[in-house]
């Protein structure tokens, strides 16, 4: 049952909800993961709000401690697991093949399951807030406050299930990635010839592939302590503590790089074109990169300085966190690098991009400072760390995301987003995110802790959490700004051109938005920028061929099928063991109908 | 090849208007911030201090890159942004310039490790042979301090003597905890199973701020204690009160309050040493409850209408609070109140 492309016949007699239903086409998956993860994005938006708007006022009375830990918790959780590394994958599908010059990653199928099973598990983590109680002991979820004795409910539970489901969701999209990746490249596209967007992509992918494992056996182990007694991490028993710490940030700390990396790859994209030359230092910048991902797995005892690792660990962790600047900081040089000797278009996508370097170097000084364990001692758990990771993660990994998103449009759809409202979004958000943030540095100073949901006047706390709460809301306004320029653009006519920037990489060969076979012809690649350097060479594209008969893989609704399984599974983990083989059967056969679907 | 002349003149200039207004502002916000009750910036201990002088100077290298950075990217920004009949210059790198930067970051970090690693190495092994040695117990939430050289055990508020070290050994009893007076130390957890210890010497007698720093549960924002530091003087004579049994009073409201701790079930959780049915450790020892500053876990103020609002109902005052609601009868609060008063 193979779609040849010209006859539309199979198309035209499903709906429309089945087409999305059943698709293999990584196009439409990214568009599935993108509206997704930016719908998460906003409700781990309301959340933060709701945080802040309880800190504006000393002794605020807005929501109670109880909602004020639910809150804080899954807003990290949605903000990380459901919406930067949903909006991270969405990018990735969309681009990879188009980047590389091929039709379809390597497993469309597995990559349709892995959004569907995002879904399960995104939804299975929200939904506890109305089945008895959102996770509320920390994304980071130190034992024992997480054991039973100290969590009765099923709060903790519906984290380690829903977190192990969106595990095996990462687990098979960087799979996907990272074979396609490596084995799909047009012909000419050697590993040095690789957008520097698609060598962080495979940095994330080898990342998530070497460190979700470990995830998934602490919250097996947690899950497994909660629910059948067994002792891995309650001191009680002989269980410790300080394991899960471990665990969880040799984990954690590789996938802070998960959520920076893909947004240093869009600002390396983005640069370059509106600089209108080549990225400045393309190997610095790639074997930089890797250097950040493969030192991410030697540092994660920095987030434990204070729970009494002792001298020699301290000063070992020390060092190798500090060696993580060097790496981060010839990526800044490599940007401005490049910007230098340019002849700048100021697009959305160009201040998004700058705006980036500023503020993740700022995220990036103050990672710098609590590297050294005597500043840390004061850093640790105060508000100068919560301003550090979002300086990071929003100055960062969000800003960049905006950047893409505000870059690539016109590919996706054929349109471009209204740049007037583009830049009012921009100033927003910008002038919103240093608002909010930056006097967090001034309150951690101060000595305010993290994740108290209250706090005493005469503590010179009170103007700054004030200000930082207005923030909040001026960032409300430049996203809602930018939902509308969403739907207003998505009426206008399809008029970008197939290469509106001007820009060098192979996406920007084929029409916008690209046919659901990409490539009319696989280009062939002479250099590391094949579309300047086929400009400057007076290389034509390929002419189309009269007969085009290219086989896409069929749609499919096994993945589906698997992903209602595991949700059935997940279910199951939480109520009744009855559901959960009920669950596992669909899986098996999910696959088994999978294994025997025709391709032809 | 971006602006040239007078242009470039001015975007230079303006660029480094702003970034030096930036930094001024900064700075003097981060100068206020400084000065403030719970501050992690005037450290009032040997080791503090020592910790403090390499934050300054970890500070100032922040302060530089940030400045530079900053300075740059609007430089580049205002010089080579778009102009009609502009040319972008062609190049792809510079060896040369990329290993020079390379070499920035990796000075900068040197410089911060050296000292970095000295002070660690000074400050987190064992404590001095002469320390004062305390236990400070993290609960839910609230903190006990037991000097077990000393005899005495207290709750919230902790008084050590100035220019003397000591060595607090940290546990936990339920989840962890963590030990914060940024005057006087960085955190170190207080961790269930497992003894932490953290020392250093005050040098200047005083009030200090102390709160909980590891997030342990619902009222982790209630979780806070006070540091008195004393001459010698004054600490040896909070001493000799401490070690004094409580009496129990013979007449009056106090008497019938000393019955009613017992009658209400009090003693089954708190310990007053002269009251020989008070005997639980489950609560914080209330033999000189009245002495200290602080209650509930060093929320509020230890006075008469604080007290009455805690007894009156202690989960509505500190959610999550292991001391339940008693139901006390307005007569019953007027009782333990006169005889908790009594216990100085």
């Amino acid at each position: 049952m193979a779609t040849a492309v010209g006859t539309l016949s199979h198309t035209e007699d499903r709906s429309r909800i089945w087409e999305w239903m059943t698709t293999v086409d990584h196009k439409k998956i990214a568009a599935l993961y993108g509206v997704t993860g930016f719908i998460f994005f906003l409700i781990g938006g309301i959340e933060a709000t709701l945080v802040r708007t309880q800190l504006a006022v000393p002794n605020g009375n807005v929501i109670d401690a109880d909602l004020f830990n639910q809150l804080f918790t899954t807003h990290a959780l949605t903000m990380i697991f459901l919406a930067i590394m949903p909006m991270g994958a969405s990018f990735f599908n969309y681009l990879i093949p188009l980047q590389i010059g091929a039709r379809d990653v390597a497993f469309p199928r597995l990559n349709a399951l892995g959004y569907w099973t995002y879904l399960t598990g995104a939804v299975m983590l929200t939904s506890s807030f109305f089945l008895g109680g959102a996770p509320n002991g920390g994304w980071f979820a130190y034992a024992p406050l997480t054991s039973l004795e100290y969590a009765a409910g099923k709060n903790l539970d519906f984290y380690t299930v829903s977190l192990l489901i969106l595990g095996v969701s990462s687990l098979m999209g960087s799979l996907n990635f990272a074979v396609t990746i490596i084995n799909m490249r047009a012909p000419g596209m050697t590993m040095m010839r690789l957008p520097v967007y698609m060598w962080m992509t495979l940095v994330v992918s080898f990342l998530l592939i070497l460190s979700l494992p470990i995830i998934t056996v602490a919250l097996v182990q947690l899950y497994f302590d909660r629910n059948f007694g067994t002792n891995f991490f309650t001191p009680d028993t002989g269980g410790d503590p300080i394991l899960w710490q471990h665990i969880f940030w040799l984990f954690g700390h590789p996938e802070v790089y998960v959520l920076i990396l893909p947004s240093m790859g869009i600002v390396s994209e983005v640069l370059p074109v509106m600089s209108r030359k080549p990225l400045f230092g393309y190997s610095a910048i790639v074997f930089a990169g890797a250097a950040i991902g493969v030192l991410g797995f030697a540092v994660w005892s920095h987030h434990m300085f204070t729970t009494g690792l002792g001298t020699v660990p301290q000063i070992v962790f020390s060092a190798s966190t500090m060696a993580i600047g060097i790496p981060t900081g010839i990526k800044i040089f490599n940007w401005l690098g490049t910007m230098y000797g340019g002849n700048i278009r100021f697009t959305t996508a160009t201040y998004f991009s700058v705006a980036f370097i500023f503020l993740f170097t700022i995220g990036g000084i103050s990672g710098v400072m609590h590297a050294s364990p005597a500043v840390d001692g004061q850093h640790q758990d105060s508000y100068f760390v919560v301003a550090h990771i979002h300086y990071v993660l929003f100055g960062g990994a969000i800003m960049g995301i905006f950047s893409g998103i505000f870059y690539w449009f016109p590919k996706m759809t054929g349109r471009f987003l209204n740049e007037t409202s583009g830049k009012w979004t921009f100033w927003l958000l910008f002038v919103g995110m240093n608002l909010t943030f930056f006097p967090m540095h001034f309150l951690g100073l101060a000595g305010m802790p993290r994740r108290i949901y209250t706090y005493d006047e005469g503590l010179g706390w009170e103007t700054w959490n004030l200000v930082a709460t207005i923030g909040v809301y001026v960032i409300v306004v430049g996203v809602s700004v930018f939902i509308v320029n969403f739907f207003r653009t998505m009426r206008q006519p399809q008029t970008a051109g197939d290469n509106p920037w001007d820009a060098a990489t192979l996406e920007w060969a084929t029409s916008s938005p690209p046919p659901e076979h990409n490539f009319d012809v696989v280009p062939e690649v002479h250099d590391r920028d094949p579309l300047w350097y086929n400009r400057d060479h007076g290389i034509a594209p390929a002419a189309k061929p009269e007969h085009l008969h290219i086989h896409l893989p069929p749609p499919s609704y096994m993945p589906l099928i698997v992903a209602m399984g595991v949700a059935l599974l997940g279910i199951g983990g939480l109520s009744h063991v009855a559901v959960a083989v009920l669950g596992m059967a669909v899986v098996v056969y999910g696959i088994w109908g999978w294994a025997l679907e025709p391709t032809e | 090849m971006g602006r040239s002349g007078a242009g470039r003149v001015i975007a230079i200039v303006v660029s480094l208007v702003i970034t030096a207004a930036t930094v001024g502002l900064l700075y003097i916000a981060f100068v206020d911030s400084a000065n403030t009750p719970q501050t992690t910036f005037q450290a009032m201990s040997e080791n503090g201090q020592k910790a403090q002088d390499v934050y300054t100077l970890i500070f100032i290298l922040a302060g530089i890159v940030f400045a530079g950075v900053m300075a740059l990217t609007l430089i580049f920004s205002l010089v080579y942004r778009e102009r009609a009949g502009g040319k972008a210059l062609q190049l792809h790198g510079n060896s040369k310039l990329e290993v020079l930067w390379t070499f920035i970051p990796v000075l900068i970090v040197v410089v911060m490790a050296v000292p970095t690693f000295q002070v660690i190495a000074e400050t987190t092994g064992a404590a001095p042979e002469e320390s004062l040695t305390v236990h400070a117990v993290g609960h839910q939430w609230w903190f006990e301090f037991d000097y077990p050289e000393l005899g005495v055990v207290t709750a919230s508020d902790l008084h050590l003597p100035v220019d003397r070290p000591v060595r607090v050994i940290l546990q936990s009893k339920d989840v962890i905890h963590s030990f914060w007076v940024p005057q006087l130390s960085g955190k170190v957890d207080m961790v269930p199973g497992h003894d932490n210890q953290l020392w250093f010497t005050p040098n200047t007698p005083g009030e200090y701020l102390g709160q909980c720093a590891e997030f342990c549960g619902l009222s982790h924002a209630n979780m806070r204690f006070r540091v008195f530091v004393h001459t010698e003087a004054d600490f040896d004579a909070w001493v000799q009160g401490q070690l004094a049994e409580a009496a129990t009073p013979a007449e009056g409201l106090a008497a019938e309050g000393a019955q009613q701790f017992t009658l209400s079930g009090c003693i089954g959780c708190h310990t007053v040493k002269g009251n020989a049915l008070a005997m639980g450790v489950v609560g914080p020892n209330l033999t000189h409850f009245a002495s200290r500053t602080r209650l509930a876990g060093g929320m509020a103020e230890n006075n008469e209408a604080e007290l009455r609002r805690w007894l009156s109902n202690p989960p509505a005052m500190k959610p999550g609070s292991i001391m339940p609601n008693l139901n006390l009868s307005p007569e019953a609060i007027d009782k333990l109140v006169a005889y908790l008063q009594t216990l100085q």
